[in-house]
């Protein structure tokens, strides 16, 4: 793109007064800001020895788990619709007809690949039935590849780790409902003055 | 020469040259913290002692370090200019070290012995040394930046090359005022000239101290005028194809250079190893008034290396052509002037002095706070560093001929 392109357009810098110019207060006003930050508090989590508090532990993306029903068995229905909108592909499947009257399918199995997995939290929005949920666990490790390879029993076992601190979000008085309401009534408002 | 005499050499060169490693060392880990702290974090603080839980706030990390470098690979690009690439960081190393050879702590009497606590204790030309030799840390960068083969380091060496020569003249410019003043080249003269009258040269040559203050400060490289190095533009500069022991021979060096431009400004401006009743003003003293004198010569020191670490995170990285601007339309200009006022007051500055009825000194001393004033208004108001240098508005080549005129 030349210089003088018409798209491009000009500024002038804003002039520099006499402060400016003569350079001191700039150089006092950068030194007091250091100043001030070299003894301020720190912002450091000394993450092994301390946890990261996590403030809102329900909308966190974490990992993955499967919910159980109030009898224990899974919740999952082998919809596919969490591995479909997957844009990781990183969820695997396997359906079979369901052993229970209530439903007619149910997951003979689920692998999440959690190292393929962005943590983009659409498999929990697309659930229809909340089966499947992000948890606040946010430090996971493994030995190998195949380990970070979760099947339904270990979803299930996060399930059960977590279920105490973090219900299953259906199930909660939901704090977003009222925002939504407010943000109808905003919507309202708007439409009302336009 | 004795025996004694290459003994006592030897022994003071084994001293200082582990004193400034172990201190390079050191202040990389406190520049470490001070920069986590200024970025509200707290920097390194869990290396200690190998194989405890023992943490000493992290004072091992230098030792992790210089493990880590030494058992890093070091790897040598196929387009190399080999025998050069070996031998720039040598010479980097190599002139930072022997700089300082001439720099004094003092002197001290021990059981009737005169001990002068330098590794060439009075060199007649000691500043002129340390100039000279400085002056050679270019060729290292330079020949880094040549040997490596690499458009980035070529343009960091060449950067580096232009800046640090550039400013060299008004620090030269600025020193020569000062010994204009002193009378001498020797550190140590200065320094007890500035004992003996108890006036550091910072209370009465402000410009001097300012230009001094602002070339030292380029010529160390550190973060307003890192134009070698300059990592967000040339990768990193003069070192980018530099590993291992080489890379760090680099970084020591530079930090040896903070640590001499400290030096310097401790010596000739902040009366070197003196303080106000605390440490008297004779040359040689015994050895708790000596011991003292080093103590608060390298607290100076600290403090000042204290600044240099947080000026780094104060202020925004000057454009490269600023930095030039600011050499050559600022520094030197008010360099000249420094110089050219410091030798008219020595020269007639004692006669007027008698001729008004006030100490010499003090005469002195008004004329250089006004000369000082007055330059860098001047310099403030002519604001040679504040232009436009974007391209200059206007066809750089002529439009190309719509469709309709081709006939």
């Amino acid at each position: 793109m030349e210089p003088n392109d018409p798209q491009v357009r000009w500024l002038k810098e804003p002039e520099l007064g006499w402060t400016g110019k003569v350079y001191l207060p700039l150089f006092v006003e950068g030194m007091r800001t250091t100043l001030r930050h070299l003894v301020g508090p720190k912002l450091t989590v000394q993450s092994p020895d301390e946890r990261h508090e996590i403030p809102e532990p329900l909308i966190y993306r974490g990992v993955h788990r499967l919910n159980r029903d109030e009898q224990g068995r899974v919740k999952c229905v082998a919809c596919f619709l969490c591995a479909t909108i997957c844009p990781a592909h990183c969820i695997d499947i396997v359906a079979a007809p369901s052993p229970w009257p209530d439903r007619d399918k149910y997951p003979e199995s689920f692998t999440i690949d959690e190292l393929r997995c962005i943590y983009c939290g659409m498999c929990e929005e697309a659930c229809p039935e909340q089966a499947i949920e992000l948890t606040s666990l946010y430090d996971l490790t493994g030995k190998s590849r195949e380990e970070m390879i979760f099947d339904k029993e270990k979803l299930l076992s996060v399930y059960d780790q977590t279920k105490d601190t973090e219900p299953i979000l259906a199930d909660w008085p939901l704090p977003a409902a009222s925002a939504q309401q407010e943000n109808g009534a905003r919507q309202m408002q708007y439409d009302e003055k336009n | 020469m004795d025996l004694l005499t290459t003994l006592e050499a030897g022994i003071k060169m084994l001293i200082l040259f582990g004193g400034l490693m172990g201190a390079a060392a050191y202040l990389v880990l406190v520049e470490r913290w001070m920069a986590a702290w200024i970025q509200d974090r707290l920097g390194p603080n869990r290396a200690g002692i190998p194989l405890t839980r023992i943490r000493l706030f992290g004072l091992g990390q230098p030792i992790a370090d210089g493990g880590k470098f030494i058992f890093k690979e070091e790897f040598t690009p196929s387009h190399v200019e080999k025998v050069l690439y070996f031998l720039a960081p040598v010479v980097s190393l190599t002139a930072a070290v022997g700089v300082f050879a001439v720099v004094p702590f003092g002197e001290v009497e021990i059981l009737g012995y005169r001990l002068r606590l330098a590794v060439a204790p009075g060199v007649d030309v000691g500043l002129l040394y340390i100039v000279a030799v400085s002056g050679l840390g270019v060729l290292g960068v330079l020949l880094g930046g040549w040997a490596s083969n690499n458009k980035y380091s070529l343009f960091g060496g060449i950067r580096a090359a232009a800046q640090l020569l550039s400013y060299e003249i008004p620090l030269g410019l600025a020193l020569l005022g000062i010994v204009l003043a002193a009378g001498s080249l020797r550190l140590e003269e200065i320094v007890l000239w500035q004992a003996q009258t108890g006036l550091w040269n910072i209370f009465w040559q402000p410009l001097g101290f300012s230009v001094f203050f602002l070339a030292a400060f380029a010529e160390a490289g550190r973060l307003p005028f890192d134009m070698a190095e300059a990592e967000q533009e040339l990768v990193g500069g003069y070192h980018t194809e530099y590993s291992g022991m080489k890379l760090m021979m680099y970084m020591v060096a530079e930090y040896l250079h903070m640590i001499l431009a400290s030096f310097l400004l401790v010596l000739v401006f902040f009366g070197g190893w003196h303080f106000w009743g605390l440490t008297g003003g004779q040359a040689v003293a015994a050895w708790p008034t000596a011991l003292l004198r080093v103590v608060v010569l390298l607290g100076k020191v600290l403090l000042v290396i204290w600044f240099f670490m947080v000026a780094r995170w104060s202020w925004p990285r000057f454009r490269f052509d600023q930095i030039m601007h600011l050499a050559w339309y600022v520094l030197i200009p008010l360099g000249l002037v420094y110089v050219v006022s410091a030798a008219v007051l020595g020269e007639y500055g004692p006669g007027w002095a008698a001729q008004i009825g006030i100490r010499p000194a003090l005469l002195s001393g008004i004329i250089n706070w006004l000369v000082f004033f007055a330059v860098w208004g001047l310099a403030a108001w002519l604001a040679p560093l504040h232009y436009d240098n974007r391209p200059l508005r206007g066809p750089i080549r002529p439009q190309a001929p719509s469709p309709e005129a081709v006939p």
